[in-house]
């Protein structure tokens, strides 16, 4: 037993889990370079080394290169990262296995503040939409955890489970009254809807990554915690853990994860929903194995989706939040069959 | 039991007869609750009508204008709204109880989804309108449960997996509502979000194939619903009460999907009320389950969404989907925000 009474890791387990996590991170790196290299033009690999190394600007090749597709494998990385991130954590706080960050009301706040952004306000560009999205998102969650903290037994799993899916409902209805009476902003609404990578500019990404980075580096840091508090309340208190302080600061990692994550790439609910599982089938109930592991599926599976997008519906395509949920889906119904997938 | 002291056996028999007295106030309140806001919602509009007025047209003697508005026009919509409202509010908790999972409500773990997606399909594609949209969500409704059950299903269904299949379903099936939303023309896709809100505006048809879909399956999901309690108790408890649980869990789904779907085809996905019907009867009765409760709630959410969608803003009228996530959805917030004061469990 280690320090805090939790079992330790036997270290054949570990070394193992620690390849996985290697050979993991060689997979994400080879599918961003995909995501660089593949679209609706046919460039050779050496024209997109180019562009990367030597960067011309009079030529419109290494333009599609360096303003297009470094953007969005960028917000595909950050993105992906971040939901999968958030959603291991949201499973784990709320210990229920179909909590994904959307339960928290993140995306129904986000969509709130967008649709409210497009109506009133007139705002017309993906790039405008993010602050709005990443303010609606925190606002949401931090009401989801102010509701749920009142009362005597403070932020209990089920109470915040059901004061998200409520606020979810309330906001969601909103939502819907404002783009039925206003045909103009559901036509821009619908777009950001679905979720995907493309059309962000740079900008908005150099703006998010300090964010999400070090919303990052507080999340991994929350494994042990996690893993108390997944033993029951009462447990977690009885090794030491203040069990408040421990919500508060995952609740904090959680809003600037996946408020950052679909203020950049719209409410992508899939993600966060599905890696877990998928992570957890290989690792475990261990949230210092799963977080990590969670952080690299993500961008994983949301780039392999835009990948995928880009080539299906050539030389148009089809958004990442779409490819996601579509493809995504039978894996996850496939997870759910086989004995292994243990609950969080 | 024999061998247990008199006081404790009484003591027992005591508290359980107070949640029984509980449940049966509470529904009792419900119920009149309902039958206010069906009598506002009969009497209420652009051509108001007396109390009077109202029971001599119920009772075949009213004058022709007012039988005219009473029956034509307001108490099929009423009507709808409360077979509408309990379905839901059934279905909803009838499987949030068997999948032991509050989030579990048909909209989240994927019934609904097929409907949309079976609605979507016709309207994206076919340009179809009106009553064929309704078989449409039907089969949609009943082929996506009777997927999700198959694939759920080895040697036997555990709550766990069921939702766990049902949430990715769901995911894949809305990501095909989305495509299709951002494939059409927005006028299509508006229509589409109409649909896919809710609605009992001009849906008169509707009320008596649901009257009698509905005659069956609530009787039916009563008379199951007296083994939710054992079936909580997990598998081996239930066995052990001599419940067989899996043909019970897969009758009592079976009569939940079958009631979301008629409500489904009947007034389209109506948002939620599936969803809180549940957790709000819960709070109300504090934590006996029972699905009458949670029927009226649903029934009350529902004929109170669709008075305020008529009336709350003048001059627009918005559908009732719209509306039932903002009633029902900030009393359930408010539940939780105070339950737990007084020092009592939820």
């Amino acid at each position: 037993m280690s320090a805090n009474g939790l079992p330790v890791t036997a270290s054949s387990g570990g070394r193992s889990r620690a390849a996985g996590l290697v050979a993991l991170g060689a997979a994400v790196a080879a599918t961003a370079a995909l995501s660089l290299a593949v679209g609706a033009k046919q460039l050779p690999p050496s024209t997109v080394l180019d562009a990367l190394l030597h960067l011309d600007r009079g030529d419109p090749d290494h333009l599609i290169v360096v303003e297009l597709r470094v953007p969005r494998t960028l917000i595909g990385l950050l993105a992906g990262a971040a939901l999968g991130l958030a959603g291991a954590m949201v499973q784990g706080l709320t210990r229920n296995p179909l909590a994904d960050p959307g339960i928290l009301g993140v995306n129904a706040g986000a969509a709130l503040a967008v649709v409210l952004a497009i109506s009133v306000l007139g705002v017309h560009d993906l790039s405008g939409y993010v602050w709005f999205g990443f303010a609606g998102a925190a606002a949401a969650v931090t009401l989801v955890y102010g509701i749920g903290s009142l009362g005597r037994d403070g932020a209990a799993p089920l109470k915040i489970t059901l004061a998200g899916a409520a606020l979810t409902a309330a906001l969601g209805s909103l939502t819907t009254a404002v783009l039925l009476t206003d045909t103009m902003s559901f036509d821009q609404f619908r777009f950001w809807q679905v979720g995907g990578l493309a059309g962000r500019e740079a900008t908005v990404v150099a703006q998010a990554a300090p964010f999400l980075v070090a919303a990052m580096a507080l999340a991994l840091c929350c494994g042990r915690a996690l893993n108390a508090l997944a033993l029951g309340d009462d447990m977690a208190r009885a090794w030491g853990r203040n069990v408040t302080a421990t919500r508060a600061v995952c609740g904090l990692a959680i809003v600037l994860l996946a408020g950052g994550a679909t203020a950049l790439a719209g409410p992508i609910a899939f993600v966060g929903l599905a890696v877990p599982h998928l992570a957890r089938s290989v690792t475990g109930p261990d949230h210092r194995w799963l977080l990590p592991y969670s952080m690299l599926l993500g961008p994983l599976l949301l780039l392999a989706a835009d990948i995928a997008g880009r080539l299906v519906a050539r030389p148009g395509e089809i958004q990442a939040g779409i490819v996601t949920a579509v493809l995504g889906a039978p894996v996850l119904v496939a997870l759910a069959r086989r004995r292994k997938a243990a609950a969080p | 039991m024999t061998c247990a002291p008199p006081d404790a056996v009484r003591s027992v028999a005591r508290a359980r007869g107070r949640g029984a007295a509980r449940v049966r106030a509470v529904s009792a309140a419900l119920a009149l609750a309902v039958l206010a806001m069906f009598t506002l919602s009969l009497c209420v509009g652009d051509y108001p009508i007396g109390l009077g007025d109202l029971i001599a047209s119920l009772t075949a003697r009213g004058t022709p204008a007012v039988d005219y508005v009473v029956h034509r026009l307001r108490l099929p919509r009423a009507e709808l709204a409360v077979l509408v409202g309990v379905a839901f509010g059934l279905a909803g908790t009838i499987f949030q109880q068997v999948v032991r999972n509050p989030l579990a409500s048909p909209d989240v773990i994927g019934v609904a989804s097929g409907a949309s997606v079976g609605a979507i399909a016709l309207i994206a594609l076919a340009g179809v309108s009106g009553p064929p949209l309704a078989a449409g969500a039907l089969a949609g409704a009943l082929l996506t449960a009777a997927a999700i059950y198959l694939l759920a299903w080895r040697r036997g269904v555990t709550g766990h997996r069921l939702a766990l299949v049902g949430v990715g379903v769901a995911a894949g099936l809305n990501g095909v509502v989305s495509f299709f939303l951002t494939r059409t023309d927005v006028k299509v896709a508006a229509e589409g979000l109409l649909w896919l809100t809710g609605s009992l505006y001009g849906r008169a048809d509707h009320v008596a194939p649901l009257a009698a879909a509905m005659a069956v399956l609530v009787p039916a999901a009563f008379l199951l619903g007296r083994s939710l309690r054992a079936l909580q108790l997990g598998d081996d408890s239930a066995r052990g009460l001599g419940v067989d649980a899996e043909r019970r869990r897969r009758a009592l789904l079976l009569v939940a999907v079958a009631l979301t779907g008629a409500a489904t085809a009947a007034a389209g996905p109506v948002a939620f009320v599936a969803f809180v019907s549940g957790p709000i009867a819960a709070r109300l009765t504090r934590g006996a389950p029972g699905l009458l409760p949670a029927a009226l709630v649903g029934a009350l959410v529902t004929v109170t969404a669709d008075f305020a969608a008529q009336h709350l803003i003048p001059g627009a009228q918005v559908t009732v989907g719209v509306v039932t996530g903002a009633v029902g959805a900030p009393y359930l917030l408010w539940l939780l925000a105070v339950a737990d004061r007084g020092g009592r469990r939820r």
